[in-house]
């Protein structure tokens, strides 16, 4: 409206002078504040001038190395071989404790390794902890898109149908992203429990007996499988709504045009559904990846990150350093690191699924 | 294709509703548990859990673990800070972004597309990554209040409430509303005199119902469930909203009923709520995701 009669900068100013303040002391100001403290040693309370450090911050949470050791060999050349028979290699402490020979791999430890030649090479971290953060962290958000995304879809079309009562579950499937995760979590800590857990309960009647109670939470390998689990549980029926919202603005008339030209289920689902659903379907894979990075509530609840750092993640990290540890620079190091990941992500994926011409 | 007879058609509705029931139960059992366990002493509620009985309100019943509940934590504080926390947050929000999107969409003033097109940005930014650097400058931040100039806003009902009153998605879902009101009507006003105020009260924010409904309900959820933040700023009981409660159920000794009297009388007025309400809860998470 271009008109001089909705012409008037101090209305303007006024009445969204507010909101423009509040967002910009707490939303863009922190943001700004993040960059800016990721480069010095900032402490929540500290007697020391804060200090700019420049890119430690960064270097001791990304600092990466490559070690490939050989087998020791005795004064003849033979292979030493240790008690199990294998070839001794040399202790990796001697190289990356205080050893002058190799400076840029000082304080680093073992990430993974892998045989290679004769010997072994190592990767090695600076901070092994953040590293398997990243890692779970990327891990959850890739099982968990799909997925959801997935079960949200099943489920909207599911619910799409026309039958009498349809709407009670509705109402059910939904019911869960109304209960806060942290209440969600404490519930699932009973459900996976290794002693009376329901779900080992329920997979024991189901095979007699005959399957082994595990300790969902408190084990490795199925610690962070468990908490996908739920967190799929908990949102599916956000995005199965913004799904079946997408669903009700393909029109009728394309439905009927394919049962009189007898399509099949699959080639309406296929050359009708899919495609009507297409803005919906980028705009739930991005607010899914979006909150999958942000991960935090289940990890507090349930596991605090164990077991062996199994379910570390990025938030969690950013907080036990930032808050727990009160390393404010430590933890929005963190936090810019998130940020720009999040930012490639996104920008990843709208380049994907962009409208090709 | 299979002729329909109404033989196989029965079949197929019975299969149908058996599916829909089926997942039903995978969504609400966890949540019926949690009520049952509620009323059951912990001996018995941990031998339940073997059988279906887990399920059922059968054996020794009461209302033993609520009143435990409140003697050991101050619950109804918990709940009364909530309740505070969250409803001043809803009501400010309203007002602050729906007459921040009313100047966006209806008056033309300088900066006007700059400040909206940094406001929108603000969306890719997630909270989790501005959590910790917000949390220094809480605890330096300068506060009026009965005891005159205090410094730091930690402990208290304000350091959770104002930095959630202006949000991106808030404004955004009023200024995708506004643009589809009538310009002309507010163009006429505008003609007979009104002020911008006067157009702002009534007519505009009359005509908000579905949009205020939508952002009400967002907030809400957004505060009642919020747990991060409160967990960082607040370490005074007089402060603490539900979810941070919690934590007294875990100091010493736990006793799980009075654990499941717990989340049950923080869950339940929201579920009932969002019972009560449920058309308009879907509705506003299906606005969300109507892009145009």
């Amino acid at each position: 409206m271009a008109s001089k009669f909705t012409r008037s900068n101090g209305t303007g100013w006024l009445m969204a002078g507010p909101a423009a303040f509040l967002i910009f002391c707490f939303v863009i100001l922190p943001f700004i504040a993040a960059i800016g403290l990721s480069f010095t040693n900032q402490r929540l309370v500290s007697p020391n001038p804060t200090e700019f450090t420049g890119l430690a911050n960064y270097s001791q949470l990304l600092g990466m190395g490559m070690l490939h050791l050989d087998p020791v060999k005795d004064d003849a050349g033979n292979l030493v071989l240790d008690d199990a028979g294998q070839p001794k290699l040399p202790e990796l402490r001697s190289f990356t404790r205080h050893n002058k020979d190799y400076p840029g791999i000082d304080g680093m430890r073992e990430l993974f390794s892998f045989a290679s030649g004769e010997g072994r090479t190592y990767v090695l971290a600076r901070d092994v902890v953040f590293m398997k953060a990243i890692l779970n962290t990327f891990i959850f958000v890739i099982v968990v898109a799909p997925l959801q995304g997935g079960l949200a879809l099943c489920l909207a079309l599911l619910i799409n149908q026309r039958l009498r009562g349809i709407n009670v579950f509705r109402a059910i499937y939904f019911m869960p992203v109304v209960v806060s995760i942290v209440v969600v979590s404490l519930l699932w800590r009973f459900i996976y429990d290794g002693q009376s857990g329901l779900l080992n309960n329920l997979l024991g009647a189901l095979s007699f007996g005959t399957l082994p109670r595990i300790d969902w939470l408190g084990n490795a390998s199925t610690a962070l499988g468990a908490i996908i689990a739920m967190s799929v549980w908990q949102a599916v029926g956000f995005h199965m709504v913004i799904w079946l919202s997408g669903l009700q603005t393909i029109s009728p008339t394309l439905y009927e045009a394919a049962a009189i030209e007898g399509a099949s289920k699959w080639q309406t689902f296929r050359y009708i559904t899919w495609p009507g659903l297409r803005n919906t379907a980028v705009l739930v894979l991005v607010v899914i990846t979006m909150q999958a990075f942000g991960l935090f509530s289940q990890i507090d609840v349930m596991t605090k990150g164990g077991p062996l750092d199994s379910t570390q993640t990025i938030v969690f990290q950013a907080i036990q350093r930032g808050y727990g540890k009160q390393d404010i620079s430590g933890g929005s190091a963190i936090s810019v690191i998130l940020f720009v990941i999040v930012l490639s992500v996104s920008l990843i994926q709208r380049w994907l699924t962009r409208e090709k011409v | 294709m299979a002729t329909i007879t109404s033989d196989n058609h029965g079949l197929r509705l019975a299969v149908r509703y058996a599916v829909l029931v089926l997942i039903a139960v995978i969504f609400i059992f966890p949540l019926v548990f949690m009520l049952i366990s509620s009323l059951k002493p912990d001996a018995q509620l941990l031998a339940d859990t073997s059988s279906l009985k887990a399920f059922l309100p059968v054996g020794d019943i009461s209302f033993n673990n609520y009143s435990a509940a409140f003697k050991r934590a101050p619950v109804g504080l918990f709940i009364l800070n909530s309740v505070i926390v969250t409803g001043v947050t809803v009501v400010l929000s309203l007002i602050v972004c729906s007459s921040a999107a009313f100047v966006f969409v209806f008056v033309n003033w300088q900066g006007r597309d700059l400040i909206l097109t940094i406001i929108l940005a603000t969306l890719i930014v997630p909270f989790e990554t501005i959590a910790i650097p917000l949390l220094l400058i809480s605890s330096k931040l300068p506060w009026i209040g009965l005891d005159g100039l205090t410094w730091g806003w930690l402990n208290s009902y304000h350091v959770q409430i104002i930095p959630f009153v202006a949000d991106g998605l808030t404004i955004y879902l009023f200024v995708q509303y506004f643009k589809d009101l009538p310009g002309e009507l507010i163009e006429a006003a505008r003609v007979e005199g009104a002020s911008w105020f006067a157009i702002y009260r009534r007519i505009v924010m009359p005509l908000a119902g579905p949009v205020l409904a939508t952002a009400a309900i967002l907030k809400f959820l957004a505060m009642y469930n919020q747990y991060l933040w409160p967990l960082m700023v607040v370490q005074e009981e007089g402060y603490r909203p539900v979810m941070v409660g919690l934590q007294y159920f875990f100091q010493l000794n736990v006793v799980w009923g009075e654990v499941m009297a717990y989340l049950s009388l923080i869950t339940l007025p929201v579920l009932a709520f969002y019972l009560y309400l449920q058309k308009a809860f879907i509705a506003s998470i299906a606005s969300t995701g109507v892009k145009g």
